[in-house]
């Protein structure tokens, strides 16, 4: 179980002090839970304090009991924390199946990988030793990212707008991956999204704008008020408009 | 040879043992075993010290590995190999150079290699440069490679330096005629002090001719690098040099790619990139559990593989 302590996390640049996030609480034990809210509003900050990327400015993250707000990104890695970037990253010379090999925490066999890959649909001989660079598209790029966490298989699984890019694959691929990857390691999932098909799976849906938690309840609580655009607030209307 | 002579020579061409086919291996300056075969002649140059490599035309799946180690501080040489690769030949050369300099004078080995490809030849052309040892002497190498290439050859020319070598100046020039294609892949890592300057020219003289030089380079602590990449297009021809480097610690790295269209249908392009390990890059491999430090070992290791 993750939990967030009134975390707050401020930054200081040439526009002066800005809070990015203030004072948010909630915790992370159900299946799926998914975070949504308008752009700029502070989630995917939020998963980055979660990755350890960020360290809050004040609050505390209990993982398990454990007070891991200290703890480096290393560290929670290996505690048992994902996370599928957004805008995933390009490697030049390192090719897919190392990078599978890595967060698989061992050498993987191309069958091995493979079979990582063809979870994601991609064709997977195709693309187990191409290089993790330029020459791959936005799409292929975020299946591999989420490849990558399957692969890992830990307690907590961070992603990031993971449907972003993948129009050539099925949103029910991918829910069917988050339904296995569940069945596989269970452990919760979390997803920060816009998306309606991705909020209509959550067990609890959270939605952060303007830095702050809005509401947080079941999907049954939250998402009549987010889709008719009453929720107190100014995020509904925006995520209304994007769905 | 001695255990050093031994490793030197697995470092520089991966050999455990006498390899398979023709070889010369050259240890401190004098030859230290020879085979030729039915198709490949290897002859000492009676004029300058230095070989001739003689591949005959039409020999097809043949290797010749032809390294050179260097064992004994305070040694400096200057070696002429010239290698003829006849009409439709298609061959492997391995050379290579290791150092290991346990005493305080410079130890060095500068070659001078010079292809000579007939119409049709096709080689792989593979080089590993290498150094070790404690002493405070230094290991210089400055290979030279000099190609000519006939109508429709080919030649592929992977040249690595990763480890050792204190000092080197790595001069390269080739002139391809009508339908010769030449590709080029150097990988270089330089730590400490070393300093490592690469200079390719190639002239592309004939119609249809194409080369292709691609560097990628690692410069670590308070290394120097400086490539310099010319490509001349004298006719109906396409050209493609890219510089790809990683600069760390107090490094630094200078390209300078030059590409010349002396012919109205030449096709030229030259990229050249320098930066910094992306912090993203190190985050993301962080977040699959990998220290900072291993993190930046795999990104590197990547690069240069």
């Amino acid at each position: 179980m993750l939990e967030l302590q009134n975390v707050s996390y401020r930054v200081s640049d040439t526009d002066g002090d800005r809070e990015i996030l203030h004072d948010v609480s909630l915790t992370i034990d159900e299946r799926f839970v998914a975070i949504t809210g308008p752009n700029g509003g502070g989630k995917s900050t939020l998963a980055k304090i979660i990755a350890g990327i960020y360290t809050p400015t004040e609050g505390r993250i209990i993982l398990d009991g454990t007070d891991i707000t200290g703890a480096s990104i290393t560290e929670r890695a290996k505690l048992g924390v994902s996370y599928a970037f957004q805008q995933p990253v390009r490697f030049k010379g390192l090719t897919v199946r190392d990078l599978i090999s890595l967060a698989a925490g061992h050498e993987l066999s191309v069958n091995d990988a493979c079979s990582y890959l063809s979870e994601v649909g991609l064709c997977a001989r195709d693309y187990v030793n191409r290089e993790v660079n330029a020459s791959l598209s936005g799409g292929e790029l975020k299946r591999i990212e989420i490849a990558m966490i399957i692969a890992r298989g830990t307690k907590l699984s961070v992603f990031d707008e993971p449907e972003a890019g993948i129009d050539l694959w099925s949103f029910g691929n991918l829910i069917t991956v988050f339904e296995k990857l569940h069945e596989t390691v269970n452990g919760s999932i979390l997803i920060i999204s816009h998306q309606e098909r991705i909020l209509n799976i959550a067990d609890k849906i959270v939605v952060i704008a303007g830095g702050q938690l809005k509401a947080i309840g079941t999907r049954d609580e939250i998402l009549p008020e987010l889709l008719g655009g009453s929720n107190p607030g100014c995020a509904c209307s925006v995520l209304t408009q994007k769905l | 040879m001695n255990d050093i002579q031994k490793n030197l020579l697995e470092q520089v061409a991966g050999l455990h043992e006498i390899p398979a086919g023709a070889y010369n291996i050259r240890a401190n300056g004098e030859s230290a075993g020879r085979r030729t075969t039915a198709n490949i002649d290897i002859v000492t140059k009676t004029d300058k010290p230095g070989i001739d490599i003689i591949i005959k035309p039409g020999t097809k799946n043949e290797s010749v590995h032809i390294p050179v180690v260097l064992s004994q501080s305070g040694l400096k040489e200057l070696v002429y190999n010239d290698f003829f690769i006849g009409e439709d030949a298609d061959v492997t050369i391995i050379a290579g150079c290791g150092i290991h300099n346990g005493g305080d004078a410079d130890a060095e080995h500068s070659g001078i290699h010079r292809f000579v490809l007939a119409k049709g030849a096709k080689v792989h052309y593979v080089e590993r440069h290498y150094g070790e040892g404690d002493g405070n002497g230094q290991r210089l190498m400055n290979p030279t490679t000099i190609v000519e290439q006939a109508e429709d050859s080919h030649m592929e020319m992977d040249t690595t330096q990763i480890k050792g070598v204190d000092s080197t100046k790595r001069v390269t020039t080739a002139r391809l005629a009508a339908g010769a294609s030449l590709v080029i892949r150097e990988k270089l890592m330089t730590h400490g002090k070393q300093y490592a300057e690469t200079d390719f020219t190639v002239d592309l003289d004939g119609e249809d001719s194409s080369a292709n030089v691609i560097s990628r380079s690692v410069a670590r602590d308070e290394s120097r690098q400086i490539f310099r990449s010319a490509i001349n297009g004298n006719n109906r021809c396409a050209g493609h040099t890219e510089c790809d480097a990683i600069i760390m610690d107090k490094a630094t790295v200078a390209a300078i790619p030059e590409i010349t269209a002396n012919h109205i249908d030449a096709s030229l392009i030259h990229e050249a990139a320098i930066g910094k390990i992306a912090g993203e890059q190190l985050i993301k491999l962080m977040t699959l559990g990998l220290t900072e430090a291993e993190a930046e070992a795999q990104i590197v290791n990547g690069f240069l593989k």
